[in-house]
């Protein structure tokens, strides 16, 4: 392997291990605050890459715009998805047993995935990346990297960053991680925790279909998406320690690490690499690398 | 009702549904036989789970590759040897699947909650990925198994009656060993892991051997309903190990209702059954290819209405009506109460 190659797997591990970070960070999040184990979290991740599939001509029809005005939208309606699903679905389900959880989210899967089915179809769909990002940069004398895995990556940091800034410096975020810890207490202090919950759902749910929107250039648009990347973020989400973003973004690089290369290097092994990497993992350490709490 | 009368309904209920199954081939078709036959298979893989997560209180999330070893070792012995005895075929499978639950347990014991689930199906992956990309499993095509095993004369699994038969032998034998093991003390102790371990041990239960043994138990009877896939099938491919076997398994007992082994039973018939309605074409039409539509609802509408699965129905009937006649009462006495203060 040269120079360019191992530079170029490096970029692309980067880009994986991102983009599963911004999905994992939701159902951390979703898991760790709420206390709530969300398996439909990777249907948002394949509903996000079949809006950026679906509402692009939509959007391009009514304000003319390209990729970035249905990004737009389609975290606007992600939002309000967000916010009516925890309504309609999840505000009851804080008191149950985690396996009623399991039970309900698991039916979620099955009707968003057939829902899917009767919109758009089965078929498996490619999207263009915006014109503006179209182009390639040239490594070395040989290769090149194309500039919308460069995107993705600058997508997947600023948006980590920008959690990492709500959660430690703002009085939000402070409020949130309170709730997380004591429920009641904070509730007793007159904060509206049903609404604080509500509206952390909700980003869950966006960032994790921006991820699927985002991702949809890079790896096209297929039934089944969702759970493939669920079960790998739920690895994620358990090496990293749950409820810590911290642990969720150096889980999910390693991830992106051990992937990417292993299909490179070992390709016989490569899809069982992640799980034996988990398996070690939590036998060394069974809270996973970051403990909360 | 009081407690011996709900215990007798329990009974009463078991028992008709193993006499209805008894006399099921009488009256079905073909295709009945084998559609219970297979839920009855599943029945089997759902009732070991069901001593794992519902008695002991570990949530398994790999328990299909105990399902898919047993499968795999009936294929891969009866090509090795040559031989198609059931005598020696049934027990080794089941043999093989429980060491490597031994194995699995042993390791995985030392996690506890979602890192529990989520090693045990690291575990199970790592099985998948075996035989799907090593020349062992035969890859993605699986293995057809060279003959179906049998008896001598005397029982040829080859005949679906007879394999009815014998699955039905087997769910009866699983169902009544469980029901024995739970009231025995060893899982009187599982129960106690369940409800709270470190009492258990504060007593002096050394309690990492006993989740062991529900470990091992768990994935040898796996290994059975596999090894009984494997005979019905005639075929074992990877997807018998795949996690979405698993997921189903364990959607199958929380719908059943956890804690009680006929719920383990329910929740397979009901599963099945539920899938088979809304899949027929008789009821939806053109609509039934999109059957998960339907399956998914009815398990989001159970998740939300009944807490303690399809098993606690009648409890909430009762509850109810319990709660009816208590608010009838409080509503004479309140009466009462103003008569007599007029008077």
């Amino acid at each position: 392997m040269d120079i360019a190659t191992f530079l170029i797997q490096c970029l692309n591990a980067l880009q994986y291990g991102l983009l599963l970070f911004l999905v994992a960070s939701g159902l951390t999040l979703i898991f760790g605050i709420m206390g709530v184990i969300n398996l439909a979290h990777g249907s948002f991740y394949m509903i996000g890459a079949y809006m950026a599939y679906a509402l692009a001509p939509l959007v391009g029809a009514t304000f003319g715009g390209g990729f970035f005005s249905t990004l737009a939208v389609g975290v606007v309606l992600s939002v309000l998805f967000g916010y009516a699903l925890e309504w309609a679905f999840f505000s009851f389900l804080y008191e149950r047993d985690h396996l009623q959880q399991v039970l309900m989210t698991y039916g979620l899967i099955l009707v968003f995935e057939e829902m899917r089915s009767l919109i758009v179809g089965d078929d498996v769909h490619g999207v263009d990346a915006p014109p503006t990002l179209a182009g390639s940069l040239p490594l070395g004398e040989l290769m090149t990297y194309p500039v919308y895995r460069l995107f993705v990556s600058g997508v997947c940091l600023l948006l980590a960053a920008g959690m990492y800034f709500v959660f430690t410096r703002t009085r939000l975020g402070m409020m949130i991680r309170a709730g997380s810890t004591n429920r009641e207490m904070v509730q007793s202090l007159g904060i509206d925790i049903k609404f604080l919950y509500r509206l952390v759902f909700a980003a869950g749910v966006a960032i994790a279909v921006l991820a699927g929107m985002v991702a949809a250039p890079v790896s096209s648009v297929y039934p089944g998406m969702g759970n493939t990347v669920l079960i790998v973020c739920f690895v994620v989400v358990v090496i990293g320690g749950i409820g810590s973003i911290r642990g969720a973004l150096l889980a999910a690089l390693l991830i992106g690490v051990v992937d990417t290369f292993g299909k490179v290097l070992l390709p016989q092994a490569a899809g069982v690499l992640v799980y034996v990497l988990m398996a070690l993992i939590l036998l060394w350490k069974p809270d996973g690398l970051f403990k909360v709490g | 009702m009081d407690g011996i009368g709900i215990q007798r309904g329990k009974l009463a209920f078991v028992l008709l549904v193993f006499l209805g199954l008894a006399a099921w081939p009488a009256v079905a078709g073909n295709y009945g036989v084998d559609l219970v036959g297979k839920i009855m298979i599943s029945s089997i893989f759902a009732l070991s789970l069901e001593l794992l997560v519902g008695t002991t209180g570990l949530v398994c999330f790999g328990q299909a590759a105990f399902f898919g070893i047993g499968a795999y070792a009936a294929a891969l012995l009866m090509s090795q040897s040559g031989s198609s005895s059931l005598w020696w075929l049934l027990p080794a499978c089941v043999v093989c699947a429980g060491l490597y639950a031994l194995a699995v347990g042993a390791l995985s014991l030392r996690t506890r909650g979602v890192y529990f689930i989520m090693v045990t199906l690291a575990f199970a992956q790592m099985a998948y990925y075996v035989v799907h990309d090593t020349p062992l499993g035969g890859g993605t095509d699986g293995i057809y198994l060279p003959g179906k095993p049998g008896l001598g004369t005397w029982l040829d699994l080859d005949k679906p009656l007879a394999f009815y038969g014998f699955t039905y032998v087997c769910l009866l034998a699983v169902f009544g060993f469980l029901a024995l093991l739970l009231r025995s003390s060893f899982g009187r102790a599982l129960a106690g892991v369940r409800v709270n371990e470190q009492r258990m041990r504060a007593t002096g239960f050394s309690t990492f051997p006993y989740k062991l043994a529900s470990f091992t138990i768990s994935g040898a009877i796996a290994g059975l309903a596999g090894f009984l896939f494997a005979v019905k099938d005639g075929v074992v491919n990877p997807e018998l190990m795949s996690w979405h076997q698993s997921g189903a398994v364990l959607i199958m007992i929380i719908l059943g209702g956890l804690g009680h082994l006929r719920g383990a039973l329910i929740g397979a018939f009901a599963l099945a059954l539920l899938e088979e309605f809304f899949k027929s074409e008789a009821v939806f039409g053109a609509f039934a290819k999109h059957w998960h539509l339907g399956l998914g609802f009815t398990i989001i509408l159970s998740a939300a209405m009944l807490p303690r699965g399809l098993v606690g129905i009648p409890a909430l009937w009762r509850e109810r009506l319990e709660g009816r006649a208590r608010a009838l009462d409080a509503k004479s006495s309140s009466k009462e109460g103003i008569r007599e203060a007029v008077v």
